[in-house]
């Protein structure tokens, strides 16, 4: 059982109010007084996770718990899945659709730029199932 | 830590409690206790949104008053650019200039030139790429302070340049020390500031260990008479020596634009700054070069101490740069000198924070979690705290009772009225000798 342990509803209709989990958490860290560069991690991948859920997904479910010695992300969704894993893993690699390009999102670097934040991150996913993106941050500098 | 100056003070007779400045405060500094308002003084930054919108005119701005200007032989006007803008109908900056003179400082140095000086050495930092994009403005003193205590990741993007008024006073006190052959100590150097966050930025600097200017008024305080004087001039001086970029830094997107870049983006209003670095801390803002902010709503002619309309100081500062060149002031060449740049770094001040022991503070906030959900979320401010959550932690630090929220308050009279009429219900079943029942 972690200290803290918080839960979100992303809604999927609103691209208005994307952003708003990861930055609740993020004033929750300050608050804390966590490590910045934690913090910065965590709000860079959290913001990036949630807004894929937004756009692929029709929203979904965050789920953070906190402690002093990692944060663990996790975001749950019920939208279409991933076919290939591995694929949507690469930098560039976007499905975003147009309306959503022209908002400046869809650019490919949502799951690259998860990844490169967080010291772990896993993706489970099944097609016409859901998403599963789990990821950990720990204090201190990425290597 | 040494002692706060703040020049944003409360005066307690004025206030009358409401909950106004409690609400606005961009850092939660303000609760209302025993009914009146009380600043913190670690965590406020002067940036005057609580005079601007008490309606009790309870808050006020320290400044320093016209009389200290006879502690010195030579005194010396620095006029923040904003000044020019406050006057209608003017089409030349030097009846200002001489209108200054006129009311007893032996000379006037115009903070706008040093402007173009700090534009340009921004400039030469930004080609020498050694600084964080995107570099973040550092001529708003409110705007550094913020960052000091809400963004520890955003320190190292401050622009390490001192202001144009330092830059100013150092110049113009070397010049003058030059010209007149009196000891510096005998130089008095006079911001004329349009806000309250330069008053403190000369008593506390960062960056710097002190400020080479002896004082701050207020562009309301020399207003009346300064008009008065340019009714009334005689002749005119030609003093005005700075151009476009100098007069531009008075209003939002000035110091920007004299980046000769596009790559920035210049926010204003205290709401907008703290969004803007919200989104540059989560790296949201992307291929930006420079970003400018000020704390006040149109730059710096929106300050608490001017006394015209922000967006028209705007408009008439526009029509007064027209025909001026773009720059009249330029580096020597060669590095930036030395006395143009900071000599300590920003660093975070963690005055937010619910505690220095992580476990501590973990705790803390499971507490606040769990007290927050006993109010009722209406943020209504009646307890003295700006929200129901900071209420919450005021409790949890032991600052603040529950019942001071009138909804808990009124819950557990509820409890004791009932149990009241309960004891009264339980009495009335006792037989009662020679009492009327209809007595109450």
């Amino acid at each position: 059982m972690s200290m803290l342990h918080l839960t979100y509803q992303v809604p999927g209709d609103d691209f208005t109010r994307a952003g708003e989990a990861s930055s609740d958490v993020k004033h929750k860290l300050k608050k804390l007084g966590y490590d910045p560069d934690a913090i910065r991690r965590v709000a860079i991948a959290m913001y990036e996770g949630e807004i894929n859920m937004v756009i692929h997904a029709g929203g979904g479910e965050a789920i953070v718990d906190i402690d002093p010695d990692r944060v663990e992300i996790r975001l749950e969704d019920q939208g279409p899945g991933i076919a290939d894993v591995e694929q949507a893993m690469q930098a560039g690699w976007s499905t975003a659709p147009d309306n959503v390009r022209t908002l400046g999102f869809g650019a490919g670097m949502g799951l690259p730029n998860m990844k490169k934040y967080t010291d772990e991150m896993t993706v489970d996913s099944q097609v016409g199932v859901g998403t599963t993106v789990f990821m950990k941050v720990f204090p201190g500098k990425k290597e | 830590m040494a002692e706060f100056y703040h020049a944003v003070t409360l005066n307690e007779e004025m206030c009358v409690g409401c909950t106004n400045c409690i609400k606005r405060c961009p850092t939660e500094a303000i609760r209302v206790r025993n009914g009146k308002a009380v600043i913190s003084s670690e965590r406020c930054i002067d940036c005057g949104e609580c005079i601007r919108i008490c309606p009790h005119h309870a808050k006020r701005a320290h400044f320093t008053h016209l009389t200290k200007l006879s502690e010195y032989t030579y005194k010396i006007a620095l006029p923040a650019p904003t000044l020019y803008g406050q006057f209608n109908n003017l089409d030349d900056i030097d009846y200002v200039l001489t209108g200054l003179k006129e009311m007893g400082f032996d000379s006037v140095f115009e903070v706008s030139r040093a402007a173009e000086l700090v534009s340009e050495a921004t400039r030469k930092l930004m080609e020498e790429g050694r600084l964080k994009r995107p570099v973040i403005s550092s001529a708003c003193p409110a705007v550094v302070r913020l960052i000091r205590v809400r963004f520890p990741d955003l320190c190292d993007h401050v622009l390490p340049l001192k202001s144009p008024m330092e830059t100013a006073a150092a110049m113009a006190k070397e010049e003058a020390v030059r010209e007149t052959g009196l000891p510096i100590e005998q130089i008095g150097c006079f911001f004329l500031t349009p806000c309250p966050a330069k008053v403190t930025d000369i008593k506390m600097p960062l960056g710097i260990e002190k400020s080479m200017v002896d004082g701050a008024i207020a562009i309301s305080e020399v207003f009346p008479e300064l008009s008065h004087k340019m009714d009334h001039l005689k002749s005119v001086e030609p003093i005005a020596n700075s151009g476009i970029i100098g007069v531009g830094w008075a209003t939002s997107g000035g110091e920007s634009a004299a980046l000769l870049n596009e790559k920035y983006l210049a926010a204003d209003g205290i709401e907008n700054v703290i969004r803007v670095l919200e989104e540059i801390e989560d790296e949201r803002i992307g291929d930006l070069d420079f970003i400018e902010l000020n704390a006040c709503s149109g730059g710096c002619v929106g300050g608490v101490l001017c006394v015209e309309n922000p967006y028209v100081a705007k408009a008439r500062i526009q029509k007064l740069r027209k025909y001026l060149p773009v720059s009249q002031n330029h580096l020597a060449g060669g590095p930036i000198p030395p006395v143009m740049e900071w000599n300590s770094e920003l660093e975070f001040s963690d005055v937010l924070t619910l505690s220095s022991d992580l476990n501590q503070a973990m705790q803390m906030m499971q507490k606040i979690d769990e007290i927050e959900s006993q109010f009722p979320g209406l943020d209504c401010g009646a307890c003295g705290a700006p929200t129901c959550r900071a209420f919450a932690e005021d409790v949890v630090k032991g600052v603040s009772r529950k019942t001071d929220c009138v909804f808990v308050y009124r819950q557990q009279m509820k409890k004791v009225a009932s149990t009241l009429s309960q004891l009264e219900g339980d009495a009335a079943i006792l037989p009662k000798k020679g009492e009327d029942e209809d007595a109450d």
